[in-house]
């Protein structure tokens, strides 16, 4: 979803009895979408077979090898054997796809692979490291306020509130406009902007879990509160966790391309999904050269589906937990 | 009821006000002298002085804010110091814009999502509604502005159908004005295509296991007439939810189609006065756009609860 991409929003307090909390913290409203057919799908059960045998499915694992794979290639992009992301070869400018350069080159005569893989550094850094930041501080503060609740639950949730009114991307542009960028601060921005949604998640399928009589019998064992926190509730909260965090990985990348593409991500000799884009329109180059702009449109196309079918493949599968439950 | 308006009133008050200390912190982040950020380095004295004392800048935070938020209660934000322009004025020239484009995406939207959904739920898991289901989870895959790049290359480059740029004022023909805004609003639209589709779909075929519809069938009613005049309505209130949701989603996207297609609504006039560093502009667009995206929030949030007595008594 596009900004639909769309990352995005104030939630409403309100909710229908049938509407399950997570699209709470929804960025996007894409999480809110793909949370409804998997139930329905779940609930008509043609197949016949027991939801609980939901299985992941090869899709699955090819889509976490093609991601992990992206990520490889991002870690080791400078022992590769790539040519440099920023030469610019002038006796190649706008070459198509080639055996000596795989993608083509751009209208400055570098050449594309590399740009992308070196480009998609700043996107998977941003997106996962901004969610992997966003899961320790708001799913640790969720996980507590779930559990403990009390006033300092009570300040947390009212502060999320207040985070989420604001337009992420809005929010993010404006900042950056007066504190400057950096790969640490837009990371640093987007985790924040992430962090009460995640919070929001966790909260509520922890308040959803604190009650199970497992629960209940392990606080009258007298286990301490950090033990119930970890042993106890954490293996059941995390794979909703997971599912919603590979969620907001891909609405954080879709986030900093749009950013990048409006010229206002990283700065530019560094390339960026986003900014490649943005070069390919450029100057008349979707008519000289449209593949400038077509792969990193098809790598983003690639990375965005694979995670979002993930996220929707473990959050059937955790639902089909639930039902047992 | 009414205490419960009361209470997100009260919300509503809150965070407008913090949005409003944070815009007016925002100058506060700039490195150095900020009347020097602000003016650039050749302006004046005298009106380096001036700015200084509009803003308050040599007394204490509290107070500077009190100076700033009563020039803004006023409807002073300030003057571009590019233009010289007055900032409501650029807000008041450009907002019509992006309303145009929500307006025209989210109608294309409607007029496409439930007729499929309508289609694709009459037969669940059959054929049509796989492809129909397929393809709208992959154009949750496509961000804005991969899907407005490549509606560019085929609809204005390879084919020449519609004008890549530019912009085309109501008042200057309405046909005119129509076409240039086509292809931004179909850009925007495909997104909400995808999230109207699956949320009407998931409620049509929940509702259409409820007793009423076999009811209706065993009367025997025809399939298209149920689905229109029985299941629609009680299973329209995700809809409305989602399309109230992405409204904040829409005005982020509309900003991305705005640059590409140079339509100078509020993202345009932003983009740009961040680039020139127009700081007073980019802040007084900062704080309406906010503020504006709050209300709209908290009406529809309103309208939801008012529409749908499951809310209300819940």
């Amino acid at each position: 979803m596009p900004d639909g991409m769309p990352v995005v929003t104030s939630r409403s307090t309100t909710r229908a009895p049938g509407t399950l909390v997570a699209a709470d913290a929804g960025s996007e409203a894409v999480i809110e979408i793909e949370r409804l057919p998997a139930r329905v799908d779940g609930a008509s059960g043609a197949e016949g077979q027991s939801p609980t045998k939901a299985k992941m499915g090869a899709l699955f694992w090819v889509c976490l090898a093609w991601v992990a794979l992206m990520v490889l290639l991002a870690i080791g992009a400078s022992v590769l054997p790539l040519k440099s992301p920023t030469f610019q070869d002038y006796s190649a400018v706008n070459v198509g796809p080639t055996l000596h350069h795989l993608l083509g080159t751009d209208d400055l005569g570098r050449d594309l692979l590399s740009r992308i893989i070196y480009g998609s550094r700043v996107s998977l850094v941003i997106g996962f490291g901004s969610i992997a930041l966003a899961m320790l501080t708001g799913g640790t503060l969720g996980l507590f306020a779930g559990y403990r609740g009390g006033p300092a639950g009570t300040v947390l949730n009212a502060g999320s509130f207040v985070i989420l009114a604001f337009p992420p991307l809005l929010a993010i542009m404006v900042i950056e406009a007066f504190w400057g960028r950096s790969l640490f601060k837009l990371t640093l921005m987007f985790a924040i902007v992430a962090a009460p949604q995640l919070f929001r998640v966790i909260r509520a399928t922890t308040l959803a879990t604190a009650n199970r009589e497992y629960v209940i019998a392990a606080r009258a064992f007298g286990s301490k509160t950090g033990r119930i926190m970890l042993r106890e509730l954490l293996p059941n909260v995390l794979p909703a966790a997971i599912s919603f965090a590979l969620i907001g990985v891909a609405v954080a990348i879709i986030v900093e391309g749009s950013l990048a593409f409006l010229g206002l991500s990283i700065t530019l000799p560094t390339a960026s999904l986003g900014n490649i884009i943005n070069e390919g329109v450029q100057n008349n180059n979707l008519q000289i050269n449209f593949y400038i702009a077509l792969w990193p449109s098809i790598y983003i196309f690639m990375i965005l589906s694979s995670l979002n079918l993930m996220a929707d493949r473990l959050r059937s599968r955790f639902e089909a937990r639930e039902v047992k439950l | 009821m009414a205490r419960y308006i009361s209470m997100r009133l009260i919300q509503l008050v809150v965070i407008i006000f913090l949005i409003s200390v944070l815009a007016f912190l925002l100058v506060h982040l700039l490195p150095g002298d900020p009347t020097i950020a602000i003016l650039g380095p050749n302006d004046t004295p005298s009106a380096r002085a001036e700015l200084l004392r509009q803003l308050g800048l040599n007394r204490a935070l509290p107070l500077q804010y009190w100076t700033w938020i009563s020039h803004v209660i006023r409807g002073n934000l300030g003057s571009s110091f590019l233009t010289k322009q007055p900032v409501t004025n650029a807000i008041a020239v450009a907002f019509p814009i992006d309303l145009e484009l929500i307006v025209v995406s989210q109608l294309m939207a409607f007029v496409i999502a439930i007729p499929l959904a309508l289609i694709a739920s009459r037969r669940p898991n059959r054929l049509f509604d796989r492809l129909a289901t397929t393809s709208t989870f992959g154009m949750l895959s496509l961000p804005t502005f991969v899907i407005a790049v490549l509606l560019v290359l085929v609809f204005a480059v390879k084919i020449h159908a519609f004008p890549a740029t530019g912009f085309t004022r109501i008042s200057q023909g309405f046909g005119s004005n129509l076409r240039s805004v086509l292809l931004p609003s179909i850009a925007l639209a495909v997104g909400s295509v995808a999230v109207y589709y699956r949320l009407l779909r998931a409620d049509l075929i929940s509702t259409l296991q409820e007793d009423f519809v076999t009811m209706a069938r065993a009367k025997g009613l025809s399939t298209p007439y149920i689905l229109l005049r029985h299941a629609l309505r009680p299973s329209s209130f995700s809809l409305l939810a989602g399309a109230g949701i992405s409204i904040g989603s829409l005005f982020t996207g509309a900003f991305v189609v705005e640059v590409l297609f140079q339509l100078p609504g509020i993202g345009y006039q932003l983009v740009t006065a961040i680039n020139s560093r127009d700081y007073l502009m980019v802040q007084g667009m900062a704080l309406v756009a906010a503020i504006a995206y709050v209300i709209i929030n908290f009406i529809i949030d309103f309208l939801l609860t008012v529409l749908d007595p499951r809310v209300r008594h819940a």
